[in-house]
């Protein structure tokens, strides 16, 4: 049986009181979604510096996800609003740079979400799993 | 360089049995900077605690890694223990391979891998770690307490015995609550008011509790410790410390068709009016929609009979901004709106009526006086139906009504049965149910004396529809036991709806950044370990407004909030969160950028003096974050065009650091 054998290089940024809480309460359900996802924490989606999601990129990873609060409801009351006009502006330079607008995501998750942390992933993976390596930003220089 | 030892917990199966812990600490070992690394069983133990101070010792630590559950359950477990060992708290950074990885992958190698890329990240955080200080701020040594029903009562009442002072927003005319509506209580079948009413009056005559009844909260700033609180007292256009309650007002007014919402509309009240006898503050209020005086500028009765002055048409709402240390949301309940249950004919039919306008009919002080009378025709029923259930356990029907249980319908219900057929034992009463649920101290005692010493019939089996017919209504349910459908003409249907949050909680919700979940409730820090606590430092939850819950319940949770505040309070100073914003004055060019966006105002600017290059002294104006003030969200770390600004704790260096580890 031919089986894709690509497995991509999700990295995932989230917000420690809405969908870190979210993706932790995903484990307590035992929900399943690809180990490709690996987490980092970051006090709030307004954190997320667009640096980082480049380095992410040119580092290798195929995807990127930022996950945030509903809009009105940021631990720290207007993160998440400055968070998505961040992200609106980078994925629309990325879109000029010819990158897949799959690649990257913006998704609000609540604490209380888990089955949605769970099933984002999962969607977001199959979608990357689809559009494949990650080569026109991968900077084969940092690779040693 | 940093000396950094990983520690790798088993947590017992829960962690081993789906990540080759031995094997993820052997990888990390050879990380940079890595001098010590194991793995035990349960980290978090003191015998795990032990371990690590004693590694911390034995091979000169300076960073810990430990790799476990959620940093959200134990990161301020094993920052103690650092502190113990003697290194700041702050040189330790935790690998969720818990919820984020063994419990969420199911193979062994693939866990294992993803467990030791997430250590990788850790330690190429913890590398850059520095030892950080939390800062002080003082304590406001008083509470607020929003909601003035039974839960925000004893939790008042507790927290203003421990010496501390505590003000109650009730945004109704009084408190009291739904408890003050209440009939007669399970499982004691205690008369509510009885309980109730004196309790109101300590709170009235307790010297540190304010009350602003009528009373909204419309703003809240500040943080933990330090909040800033706007209150808006809603005109009563009557004065309030005048005002004797002694009723001559409300005898006289002549507008008397006002739906009265106490009785949940089954009778008028008058344009002024006292919502019932035991309220506090016993003060009269003018309803300005519809009170004659208000809208025409005829009448003034009320002015002329008030032998004290007090009524006032000129009154204005007045805004009070007031400074608390803790804040305790007590918002309460209430039954769900049943327009989309037309099947039951609730609309249609006066004599299908809810609960809690059931509980209105048989108390002595509700519209009938106590007598159990049908709302259409006075008449006394016969035949009584309860349909439990109504909007609670909705499944299929999520849109229209609530997929959880309500929790207080069964035991209502079997109260309300019993209380028929004690005063009417001529009354058949039926109760149709899919399970009944009575897990209290004497809960299923009373239910079962329901059934067997009143004689109340419980089918098991749902309720079809209700159709008004004539007199009477008629019922189609079926009984599941004995497998047949059934068909009641009864006089008196009575629903247990559905119980919700009360709708103002969602608007406090923001204005306090509290957490919600999708019901509206709010959430607490941990649903088993941390239930009175929003995660919001400084938030505390009392009562209904966190979850269903009866008497019993409340007060119980009310006592445990009131608790946590009075912890809060009786400290001095509150150690903040030092995982702070801190500007690069070398690299700050005096933009603002950064001022405009933080949420708290913790960024301003002052003019220093630096020496340039060519040894003159120049003054520049740079940025500067009040650490007691800033929340540590890093808004202003992006916006920062010269790269100036940055975040104790989560340094762009260190989330940097991370994505290199994870995309290596």
């Amino acid at each position: 049986m031919q089986v894709n054998e690509f497995k991509p290089l999700i990295v995932a940024f989230c917000c420690n009181w809405c969908s870190y809480a979210g993706a932790d309460l995903a484990g307590n359900n035992r929900l399943n979604y690809p180990a490709d996802v690996k987490i980092i924490r970051v006090p709030c989606s307004c954190r997320v510096n667009p640096m980082f999601v480049l380095r992410a990129f040119q580092r290798g990873a195929d995807g990127v996800i930022i996950c945030g609060c509903h809009p009105g409801d940021c631990h720290y009351t207007s993160g998440n609003y400055y968070a998505r006009r961040r992200m609106a502006m980078l994925f629309s330079m990325l879109d000029y740079l010819g990158i897949e607008r799959e690649r990257t995501r913006l998704e609000w998750v609540s604490a209380a979400e888990g089955a949605k942390f769970a099933a984002t992933m999962n969607d977001f993976v199959a979608n990357i799993i689809k559009l494949g390596e990650n080569k026109r930003l991968e900077d084969l220089r940092c690779k040693k | 360089m940093q000396r950094i030892g990983v520690f790798v917990c088993w947590c017992g199966s829960n962690i081993a049995g789906t990540v080759d812990v031995k094997a993820v600490a052997e990888a990390l070992k050879s990380e940079p900077g890595v001098v010590f690394s194991t793995d035990y069983q349960y980290m978090c133990s003191q015998a795990g605690q032990d371990m690590i101070k004693e590694a911390v010792r034995e091979h000169s630590l300076t960073g810990i890694v430990v790799c476990s559950c959620s940093p959200r359950m134990h990161e301020a477990t094993f920052r103690k223990t650092a502190q113990a060992a003697g290194l700041n708290p702050y040189m330790v950074e935790i690998a969720n391979i818990r919820e984020q990885c063994s419990w969420v992958h199911k193979e062994m190698p693939i866990g294992t891998r993803k467990a030791i890329i997430l250590g990788r990240a850790a330690v190429a955080k913890v590398n850059l770690n520095a030892p950080l200080t939390p800062g002080q701020s003082p304590v406001t040594k008083r509470a607020l307490v929003i909601g003035g029903g039974i839960a925000g009562i004893q939790t008042a009442l507790d927290i203003a015995d421990a010496g501390f002072e505590v003000d109650i927003v009730e945004k109704k005319p009084t408190i009291g609550g739904k408890m003050a509506q209440l009939d007669k209580t399970f499982p004691t079948l205690d008369c509510a008011a009885c309980i109730l009413t004196p309790k109101m009056v300590d709170v009235a005559q307790h010297e540190k509790i304010r009350i602003f009844s009528y009373s909204e909260v419309t703003d809240v700033k500040g943080f933990v410790g330090n909040f800033n609180v706007t209150i808006k007292k809603n005109a009563r256009f009557v004065k309030e410390d005048i005002c004797t309650g002694c009723g001559a007002c409300v005898e006289k007014c002549p507008q008397k068709k006002v739906p009265n919402e106490f009785n949940l509309g089954m009778d008028n009240r008058h344009a002024i009016y006292i919502p019932f006898a035991q309220a506090v503050p016993k003060v009269a209020t003018i309803d300005p929609n519809a009170c004659t005086m208000m809208k025409t500028g005829k009448c003034g009765l009320c002015a002329r009979v008030c032998t004290a002055g007090a009524i006032d048409y000129t009154q204005k709402d007045e805004y009070i901004e007031e400074k608390y240390g803790a804040i305790v949301v007590a918002t309460g309940f209430n039954p769900i709106n049943l327009d989309k249950f037309d099947e039951f004919a609730y609309n249609q039919s006066k004599d299908v009526i809810t609960s809690l306008e059931f509980e209105r009919l048989t108390n002595a002080a509700g519209p009938t006086a106590g007598k159990l009378l049908r709302p259409s025709d006075g008449r006394h029923p016969h035949k009584i139906v309860f349909v439990q259930c109504v909007g609670s356990r909705c499944s299929a029907c999520a849109e229209k009504g609530k997929e959880y249980c309500s929790k207080i319908c069964c035991m209502y219900t079997a109260k309300h049965a019993m209380l028929v057929r004690d005063k009417y034992p001529d009354t058949e009463v039926y109760v149709f149910y899919i399970d009944v649920r009575t897990p209290g101290k004497s809960f299923d005692e009373f239910y079962r004396r329901a059934v067997e010493e009143y004689g109340v019939k419980y089918i098991k089996g749902m309720v079809g529809k209700v159709t008004p017919e004539g007199d009477v209504l008629k019922v189609q349910a079926s009984d599941l036991i004995a497998n047949k459908q059934i068909n009641i003409d009864a006089d008196l249907v009575v629903l247990a709806a559905a119980i919700e949050p009360d709708k103002s909680a969602r608007g406090l919700a923001t204005m306090l950044t509290a957490s919600m979940d999708t019901n509206d409730f709010f959430t607490e820090a941990h649903p088993k370990l941390r239930p009175v606590e929003s995660p919001t430092a400084g938030v505390f939850l009392s009562g209904a407004c966190q979850g269903p819950k009866d008497i019993p319940e409340t007060v119980s949770q009310a006592g445990a909030a009131a608790s946590k505040v009075i912890g809060l309070l009786a400290k001095d100073k509150l150690l903040g969160n030092p995982c702070v914003a801190k500007s690069n004055e070398l690299l700050c060019n005096g933009c603002s950028s950064c001022e405009r966006v933080c949420p708290y105002g913790a960024i301003t600017y002052a003019d220093k003096e630096f020496r340039m290059p060519d040894r003159t002294l120049r003054i520049r104006r740079v940025a500067q974050v009040n650490p007691a003030v800033c929340q540590g969200c890093g808004a202003c770390t992006v916006t920062c065009p010269s790269g100036a600004m940055d975040l104790n704790g989560f340094t762009n260096g260190q989330i940097m650091a991370e994505v290199d580890a994870i995309c290596k």
